[in-house]
C-alpha cells in the first residue's frame, strides 16, 4: 500500500495536447443532505417524495416575523461526519447570510457558514483501481440550507417552485485541489458517500438529490502554477462528474493550445450532450453580501461534548479495511473492496464469523457478488442471506459437497433460497467420501481403459483425464482429494 | 363613560376586577374614542369586533374569577406585530392584504393575560423613522399643539401610532418596537412612558423585523406601573427566538418600591452635545435634581465612544435590514406587481412596494455589505458597537443607572424634516446607543417646554435591571409630576 502525499510528483494521468502533456487540477464542493428528520432551522420534514410544498413551514417560506432556530441533530451529523473525515471540529462556529434573489430562496438569503466553518482542516484517502490510495485533503465542512426547486418548462408563462427542499440541511465539503484525473475524483467521491454511510450522516443517494458535486476544474503543464479554474455546478452522479470533468479537461487544454485564454466562470453540464457550457462568467458572479446572522447565535460547542460523539463513532472504511487485513489475513484489495460500504463489510463479517476468512471473503467478492451484479441487486436486496452463504461455506469445510458442487448449491439458493444443506440433502449432491464407492469407480474406469494406463506410464499428466472420468462416472460428487489418492495408489502402485 | 378612558392601566385592572365596569364597556369606550379621533391617523386597523368579542371572553373570565394580569385591559398593538386574522401591514405598501396565520409571542402573551386587541397602530414603514411619516398610510399625527398654533405635529416614531393611542387616551397602553429609539423617542414627544428592555428579555418571533440584532418590543403606557405591567406579561423566554435569554421575569410591579438612597445616577457628558438646547440642558439638570433630593447620588460619566454611535447604527441597522426585507418580493404574500420575468416582477414590486426610506436605508445597507466595503462599513461599525457596549459596562462599574435626555428637542411639524434625512436621523442621538448596548431605557415624561410641548428624560440601566430601572424611572415620575395632557382639538 503506497500513500502519496505529492499527488502532482507521481501517478498523474496526463492528457495530450498538440503542444505537450497536460495536468488536470481536480477540487470538488460536495453538497452532502444530512440525515434527518426535520429542516436545519425548522421542524419541517425533510422526507424524500412528498407532493409539492407540503413539507414547508412559515419559517422555511420566509414569512414575516418567522426566526430560525437550529435543530441540534444537524449540527450533531456535522461533528460526526468531521471527526469521520479526520477533520478539526471548531468549537466556535458562526452562521452567515448569503444575500441573492432567486424565487426558490424565499428569504432572499441562505443561511450558511462562511468565515468560521463548524468543521475544518482533514482528510480522505482515496483507494484508486491499482490497489494504490492518494490522500485527499479536506479544507472545511459547514452547514448551510438547501434552496427550494424551481421548475420553468411546465407552463408558457409561469415559473413552479416547489419549497419542500427550502430549508433541508446540508454539509458542503470542501476538497483542496488534490486530485489529478476524473477516475481520483470518482474514488474520491465513492470513499466520501462510504464515509458519510458509516456515519450514518447522509445517505448518499445521488439520484434523490442527497448529494451533489461542485467539480473545480483546470489544466496545466506538469509542475507548474495552477491554472485558472472554471467550476461545474450541480453535477448530480459520478459517471456525469467523470464526463464532465474529461470534457472540460479538454476544452481548456484545446483553448490553451489555440492561443485562448481560460475564464474563470460558472459553468453547466449538460447530461445530454456530455458537454458544459457557461452559467455566468465572473463578471455576473453574485456579490453574496455575507454577513452573520443577527437571527442566530454564534454555535459554541464544548470539548466534552465532540469527544462523546468521537466516542460513539463506528469504524470507518480505512480502520475496517486494516483489521480485514491483520485479523482474517486477507489482502489489501479484498480488504479495501469488503470495507468500501457498510453493509458489504457487514454482510462479510456475519459470513466469515467462526469460519475460514479467506474462504468468505472469496466467496463474497467471487460468486456472490457475481451474482448481485448480474441480477442489478444492491445487497441489501439480495436473496442470499449471510446465514445462508455462511451454511453453504460450512458444507464446503466439512466435505459435505465440493467447491464445484457449492456453486451449483449457491445458483439454487440465489434463484429459490432454501437452507443450503437441505437442497444438497435433497439433490442427492452430498460429496462421495466413501472411498469403497470411488475405488470401484477408478477400477473401472482403469480396466475399460487399458491404452489410456499405459499412455499414463509415459505422461504422468494424463492424470488430469483419469480424474476427470472419474468425476464424470460419480456425478461430480466424488470428494476430490480421495479420487486424487485413490486413482495415484491404483496407477501406480 | 368617557372617564373610563382616562383610567390608567392599572386603574383599568382593577376596576375591571372589582366589577366597576365590564371589560366590554371599557372596550366600546375606546372604541368610540378611537372612532372620534381619525384626524390623528393612529391606527392602520381596528379591529373592533374581534375586539369585543375579546373583551366578553374577558368578561366571561372576571365573572368566573380566572381573570389573568391585564384581564379586560384594552391594548393598541404596534403594526408591526403580526395578529392571526389581522391585517398587518408593517406601515408598508409593499404587506398589502397581509394577514398573518399566527400570532406574535409577545401579543400571545398579553392575549393570554386577558388584555384585548383594539387594533393595529400607524408606523413608520418597516420602522424605518422617527416621526411617523414614512408610513404608507400617512403620517399619525400628535395630540399635542404648540400653545397659540394648530400646526401639525408629528408624535415621533417609528411607534408614533402607538404613542398617539396612549397619549390621547384611545388605549389604556400600547405596544411599541424600539431598534434605535422607536419606543423612547416618540414617548417623549407625547408626554408618555416608553420602554426598551434589554435585548432578548421579549421575544422577536412574529414581529417583522427591521434590524434583528437591535429590535426590541416594549410597552407605552401613561404611567410607569403601567408599563411594569405590559412588560410583566410580555417578557419571557421564547425558544422560538435564538435571541431570547432563558431568564426568569421578577414581578415589576412589586420591584416598584423603594426608595433611591445610596443609588448612584450617572449624567454621561459627551451626551452633552454641541448645540444642546437650553431647554433641554435645564429639563436634564432639573432631573438630576430630582433623583439627588430623594438621595441618590450622582455624578459625570464618560462613554468616549458616543460621537461614533449615531454612524455606527446607520451601517448595522441599514445592513440587517437590507437583507431582513429582500423576503418582500412578491412571490408568496403581499404585494405583486407582475412582470415579464421573476428578476422584472421583483423590480416592480419592490420599486412600488417600498417607500423612499426603506428604499434609501436597502440602498445604503446593501452598499455596506457589498465586497470591498465590507471591511470599511459593517465590519468596522461592528467594533465601533463592540466599544460602545464597553463603555457603558466601564460606566456601570461606578454607577446603577444613566440619566439622559430622550430627544434633543420637543416634537416637530409635519413634514419639517422630511427633505433633510440627516437632521431627521439625528433625533435618535440619545437613545441608539442603548441599542447598540443592548441595554434597557425609559422615558419617562419630564415637562413641557416653553411653547407647552412635552420633553422627556431616559434612564438607561444595567442588562436585565428593568425592575430597578422602573423604581428609578418611578421615582423620576413621582418627582416631574406630569400631569399635562393634550386639549382635544381633533374632537369634532
Amino acid at each position: 500500500m503506497t500513500t502519496k502525499h505529492h499527488p502532482h510528483e507521481t501517478g498523474a494521468r496526463l492528457i495530450r495536447g498538440a503542444t505537450g502533456d497536460w495536468e488536470i487540477v481536480l477540487g470538488l464542493e460536495v453538497h452532502a443532505q444530512v440525515s434527518s428528520k426535520a429542516k436545519l432551522f425548522s421542524g419541517a420534514s425533510t422526507e424524500f417524495g412528498a407532493e409539492p410544498n407540503a413539507q414547508v413551514s412559515f419559517v422555511d417560506a420566509a414569512f414575516p416575523g418567522m426566526l430560525p432556530v437550529i435543530n441540534e441533530y444537524c449540527v450533531e451529523q456535522a461533528v460526526r461526519t468531521g471527526i469521520g473525515l479526520k477533520a478539526a471540529i471548531n468549537l466556535r462556529s458562526v452562521f452567515d447570510r448569503k444575500n441573492y434573489f432567486y424565487p426558490d430562496l424565499p428569504s432572499g438569503y441562505q443561511i450558511s457558514q462562511y468565515k468560521s466553518p463548524i468543521v475544518g482542516e482533514g482528510a480522505v484517502t482515496i483507494d484508486l483501481p491499482d490497489g494504490s490510495t492518494r490522500t485527499v485533503g479536506i479544507e472545511r465542512l459547514h452547514l448551510e440550507q438547501d434552496a427550494g426547486k424551481s421548475i420553468h418548462d411546465m407552463h408558457p408563462r409561469y415559473s413552479y417552485v416547489d419549497l419542500n427542499r427550502s430549508g433541508v440541511a446540508l454539509m458542503e465539503i470542501v476538497t483542496r485541489p488534490d486530485m489529478r484525473s476524473s477516475e481520483e475524483a470518482a474514488a474520491f467521491i465513492r470513499k466520501l458517500r462510504a464515509i458519510l454511510r458509516y456515519l450514518g450522516t447522509c445517505d448518499g443517494n445521488m439520484e434523490e438529490g442527497s448529494m451533489r458535486a461542485d467539480v473545480n476544474v483546470s489544466v496545466r503543464r506538469p509542475g507548474a502554477a495552477l491554472g485558472t479554474r472554471c467550476e461545474i455546478k450541480n453535477v448530480n452522479s459520478i459517471r456525469f462528474v467523470q464526463q464532465a470533468i474529461e470534457y472540460e479537461a479538454r476544452r481548456q487544454v484545446d483553448l490553451i493550445e489555440d492561443g485562448g485564454k481560460v475564464e474563470q466562470e460558472t459553468r453547466l453540464f449538460d447530461t445530454k450532450t456530455g458537454t458544459t457550457r457557461t452559467m455566468r462568467s465572473k463578471e455576473e458572479a453574485h456579490d453574496y453580501r455575507y454577513f452573520p446572522d443577527p437571527d442566530l447565535l454564534p454555535l459554541e460547542l464544548d470539548a466534552a461534548y465532540v469527544e462523546a460523539i468521537r466516542e460513539s463513532l463506528p469504524e470507518l472504511p480505512d480502520e475496517k479495511k486494516e483489521r480485514f487485513v491483520a485479523e482474517y489475513g486477507l489482502s489489501a484489495y479484498d480488504a479495501g473492496v469488503l470495507a468500501a460500504e457498510r453493509e458489504t463489510a457487514a454482510f462479510f463479517e456475519s459470513v466469515a464469523s467462526g469460519r475460514d476468512a479467506k474462504l468468505a471473503a472469496n466467496w463474497v467478492t467471487g460468486d456472490f457478488f457475481a451474482a448481485l451484479n448480474k441480477a442489478g441487486l444492491d445487497i441489501t436486496a439480495s436473496p442470499v442471506s449471510a446465514g445462508q452463504l455462511g451454511a453453504l461455506i460450512d458444507l464446503i469445510s466439512d466435505g459435505t459437497i465440493s467447491g464445484r458442487i457449492a456453486k451449483e448449491v449457491f445458483e439454487i439458493l440465489f434463484t429459490s433460497g432454501g437452507d443450503p444443506r437441505a437442497i444438497v440433502e435433497e439433490r442427492g449432491l452430498r460429496q462421495v467420501t466413501d472411498t469403497g464407492a470411488i475405488e470401484a469407480a477408478v477400477e473401472a474406469i482403469i480396466s475399460a481403459n487399458p491404452d489410456k494406463v499405459a499412455e499414463y506410464r509415459e505422461k504422468p499428466k494424463l492424470m488430469g483425464w483419469f480424474v476427470g472420468q472419474v468425476m464424470k462416472e460419480t456425478g461430480g460428487k466424488a470428494n476430490p482429494q480421495a479420487v486424487n489418492e485413490i486413482l495415484k495408489r491404483k496407477l501406480d502402485g | 363613560m368617557s372617564a373610563l378612558t382616562d383610567l390608567s392601566l392599572d386603574e383599568a385592572r382593577k376596576g375591571l376586577a372589582r366589577k366597576d365596569f365590564s371589560a366590554r364597556e371599557l372596550t366600546r369606550a375606546c372604541l368610540d374614542r378611537i372612532a372620534a379621533a381619525t384626524p390623528l391617523n393612529g391606527f392602520i386597523t381596528v379591529a373592533a369586533e374581534r375586539a369585543l368579542a375579546m373583551a366578553d371572553a374577558a368578561d366571561a373570565r372576571l365573572s368566573a374569577g380566572e381573570g389573568g394580569l391585564l384581564e379586560g385591559v384594552p391594548l393598541a398593538v404596534k403594526d408591526l406585530f403580526c395578529t392571526q386574522g389581522v391585517l398587518t401591514t408593517a406601515g408598508s405598501h409593499i404587506l398589502d392584504g397581509f394577514v398573518p396565520p399566527y400570532e406574535s409571542t409577545v401579543t400571545a402573551n398579553l392575549w393570554r393575560a386577558g388584555a384585548v386587541l383594539l387594533g393595529k397602530t400607524n408606523l413608520d414603514e418597516f420602522a424605518m423613522g422617527s416621526s411617523n411619516e414614512t408610513s404608507y398610510y400617512g403620517p399619525a399625527v400628535s395630540p399635542w399643539r404648540a400653545a397659540g398654533s394648530e400646526e401639525r405635529l408629528v408624535p415621533g416614531g417609528s411607534s408614533g401610532g402607538s404613542a398617539v393611542a396612549v397619549a390621547a387616551r384611545l388605549a389604556a397602553g400600547a405596544l411599541g418596537t424600539d431598534t434605535g429609539g422607536s419606543i423612547r423617542q416618540p414617548a417623549a414627544l407625547t408626554g408618555t412612558v416608553g420602554l426598551k428592555p434589554t435585548y432578548g428579555r421579549c421575544s422577536r418571533w412574529g414581529i417583522v423585523a427591521f434590524a434583528s440584532s437591535l429590535d426590541q418590543a416594549g410597552p407605552m403606557t401613561r404611567t410607569v406601573t403601567d408599563a411594569a405591567l405590559l412588560l410583566r406579561a410580555m417578557a419571557g423566554h421564547d425558544p422560538k427566538d435564538s435571541t431570547s435569554v432563558n431568564r426568569p421575569v421578577p414581578d415589576y410591579v412589586k420591584a416598584l418600591d423603594g426608595g433611591l438612597k445610596g443609588l448612584k445616577v450617572g449624567l454621561p457628558k459627551e451626551y452633552r452635545a454641541d448645540g444642546m438646547s437650553p431647554e433641554i440642558e435645564a429639563l436634564w439638570a432639573r432631573g438630576a435634581d430630582w433623583l439627588r433630593a430623594q438621595g441618590a447620588e450622582v455624578r459625570e460619566v464618560s462613554l468616549p465612544r458616543t460621537r461614533y454611535a449615531l454612524a455606527a447604527y446607520y451601517i448595522i441597522a441599514p445592513a440587517e435590514a437590507s437583507s431582513n426585507l429582500a423576503r418582500y418580493d412578491g412571490v408568496r404574500f403581499g404585494l405583486r406587481v407582475p412582470g415579464r420575468d421573476p428578476t422584472e416582477m421583483y423590480e416592480n414590486t419592490r420599486g412600488e412596494g417600498f417607500g423612499t426610506e426603506v428604499k434609501r436605508r436597502i440602498l445604503i445597507g446593501t452598499y455596506a455589505l457589498s465586497a470591498g466595503y465590507y471591511d470599511a462599513y459593517y465590519a468596522r461599525a461592528q467594533k465601533v458597537r463592540t466599544l460602545i457596549a464597553r463603555d457603558f459596562e466601564a460606566a456601570f462599574e461606578t454607577v446603577d443607572v444613566l440619566l439622559t435626555p430622550t430627544t434633543p428637542g420637543p416634537a416637530f411639524g409635519i413634514g419639517a424634516k422630511t427633505n433633510d434625512p440627516l437632521t431627521m436621523y439625528l433625533n435618535d442621538v440619545f437613545t441608539v446607543t442603548v441599542n447598540l448596548a443592548g441595554l434597557p431605557g425609559i422615558s419617562v415624561p419630564a415637562g413641557l417646554d416653553a411653547s407647552g410641548l412635552p420633553l422627556g428624560l431616559q434612564l438607561i440601566g444595567k442588562p436585565f435591571a428593568e425592575d430597578e430601572l422602573l423604581r428609578v424611572a418611578a421615582r423620576l415620575e413621582e418627582a416631574a409630576g406630569f400631569s399635562a395632557r393634550p386639549q382635544e382639538w381633533w374632537t369634532a
